[in-house]
């Protein structure tokens, strides 16, 4: 171990594989949980949207609890308390499906939805309601409405957080390793302690997390020009 | 199970507040608290030196810094504190407490998430406000320091109690290089008795929750506070405006 080399890993097909399972592990916990966090949140949405009163304080106790407990001690809890309180039959069966990755999906989805429900609500708000008075006044239902004229408005609002929130889960997918899950962070960890060679791996590891975060920035960029109702005027 | 909780919170509650050594280094609350109060304190500072280096007119300053600005927030901040478990100490040749280390490390990173907020800050004024101080006499830094900074900041008070908020919410992650804080104290506290993790990690999810959700309460209000003082006679302003409309209306 002598000098820098980036090469001595890259080349390495053992460091390879460990990386490229890494990558697809936090790939595999960060869309998972993405995709569980915004059907939860889109579930509170409209929870909090519904005449039904019982709705708000539930919601509002949601997001708080989510908002107000670090993200760690949320998945502590998941992964070593509410583990061990499960039936036997279930626990079984979740140490041979990789737990540490369900779990791991469950605790940051869970914690993401009260994000993007928030910000989805904060989006929708920010419509005047006199578009929807305008809607009904051109004769739109209240679902016609909502869909062609309130909703496109609200989720261009809602996408900037959407996005910000969208690249902070992916960076929170790293906390996994707390719980055990092999994703990209533990592949790092892993890697260092077999090759000690602690500052070429980790060069990598923030490079790629830096690679992925920069994307999923690049695409939101992409999807709220597309959004833009000025982009057809414009050109 | 609740029976469980008291009993965890009677044996272990000095443990959970200040660390397992009566005569030793603290831990535990204590840690955490004193942890990101210093991290602020220490990242305030540093954010408006790198506001002030993004918006400076000399690329060979701007350019740098905007780039590791970028850096921190596109990499985990668990990535940053695995950085500096090993850069530390290399760099100072010394065995570091992981305390230092995760204070450099959060400085570091609450410093670039701060510096944004210092920027939109700075940003919103206006080139206004730096035109007139420039005309009054005041040089860049003169102008910075009496006219642009003390504006921007007073806007920036409730941004910061809720920089504080997640800067606590943070220190939970130097739990994987050791940092003796709270979610350290409780870990020990579960190891110790191994048949009740649900109880432990609950306590410690309320406890986080009671000390964020009362900072945030604080921040709402102090920002509410700075709304109405910002707002200024509002009744005045809008009865004028409100006049003018009836009388148009009534000459209706």
């Amino acid at each position: 171990m002598s000098g820098f080399d980036l090469s001595a890993i890259l080349s390495n097909p053992d460091y390879q594989a460990m990386l490229l399972q890494g990558i697809e592990m936090t790939f595999v916990i960060y869309i998972g949980s993405w995709l569980l966090a915004m059907t939860l949140a889109i579930l509170l949405f409209a929870l909090r949207m519904s005449p039904l009163r019982v709705g708000d304080p539930i919601v509002k106790a949601y997001v708080s609890y989510h908002r107000n407990v670090p993200t760690l001690v949320q998945l502590m809890l998941w992964y070593f308390g509410i583990y061990s309180l499960m039936p036997q039959g279930i626990t079984d069966w979740l140490a041979n499906h990789n737990a540490e990755a369900i779990f791991a999906v469950i605790g940051l989805g869970l914690c993401q939805a009260a994000y993007f429900s928030e910000d989805l609500r904060s989006g929708l708000r920010s419509v005047s309601p006199g578009q929807m008075e305008a809607a009904k006044a051109l004769g739109h239902g209240y679902l016609s409405a909502m869909r062609f004229v309130i909703m496109p408005q609200g989720l261009r609002n809602a996408l900037p957080p959407l996005i910000n929130h969208s690249v902070s889960l992916f960076k929170n997918s790293s906390l996994a390793i707390v719980v055990g899950a092999s994703e990209l962070t533990h592949a790092v960890k892993e890697i260092d302690n077999v090759s000690f060679r602690t500052f070429e791996i980790y060069l990598i590891g923030t490079v790629i997390y830096l690679f992925f975060s920069l994307i999923i920035m690049a695409l939101g960029a992409f999807l709220s020009m597309r959004s833009d109702p000025m982009r057809r005027a414009r050109a | 199970m609740i029976q469980d909780v008291i009993n965890i919170i009677h044996d272990y509650w000095l443990l959970l507040l200040i660390g397992q050594y009566p005569n030793g280094p603290l831990g535990g609350l204590a840690n955490t608290l004193i942890l990101s109060a210093l991290a602020i304190a220490l990242a305030f500072p540093v954010s408006i030196l790198l506001a002030m280096a993004r918006l400076s007119k000399w690329a060979v300053l701007r350019w740098p810094v905007t780039g590791l600005v970028y850096i921190t927030r596109g990499v985990p901040l668990l990535m940053l504190i695995l950085w500096s478990y090993f850069l530390v100490p290399l760099w100072t040749g010394a065995d570091v407490p992981s305390f230092l280390i995760m204070l450099v490390t959060l400085v570091i990173y609450e410093g670039a998430f701060l510096s944004e907020v210092v920027r939109a800050g700075i940003v919103s004024l206006g080139q206004g406000q730096m035109d007139a101080a420039r005309a009054l006499g005041h040089s860049y830094i003169g102008a910075m320091r009496f006219v642009i900074l003390p504006q921007a900041l007073y806007n920036m008070i409730p941004s910061m109690i809720s920089t504080f908020v997640s800067t606590i919410k943070d220190t939970t992650l130097g739990y994987v290089i050791n940092v003796p804080d709270l979610t350290f104290a409780a870990s020990q506290v579960n190891n110790q008795l191994l048949s009740q993790p649900f109880q432990v990690f609950f306590i410690l999810a309320v406890a986080y929750y009671l000390l964020c959700w009362s900072l945030t309460h604080i921040a709402n209000t102090v920002e509410k506070r700075i709304a109405r003082r910002r707002a200024g006679p509002s009744k005045v302003r809008l009865r004028t405006d409100v006049l003018p409309l009836k009388t148009f209306t009534e000459q209706l």
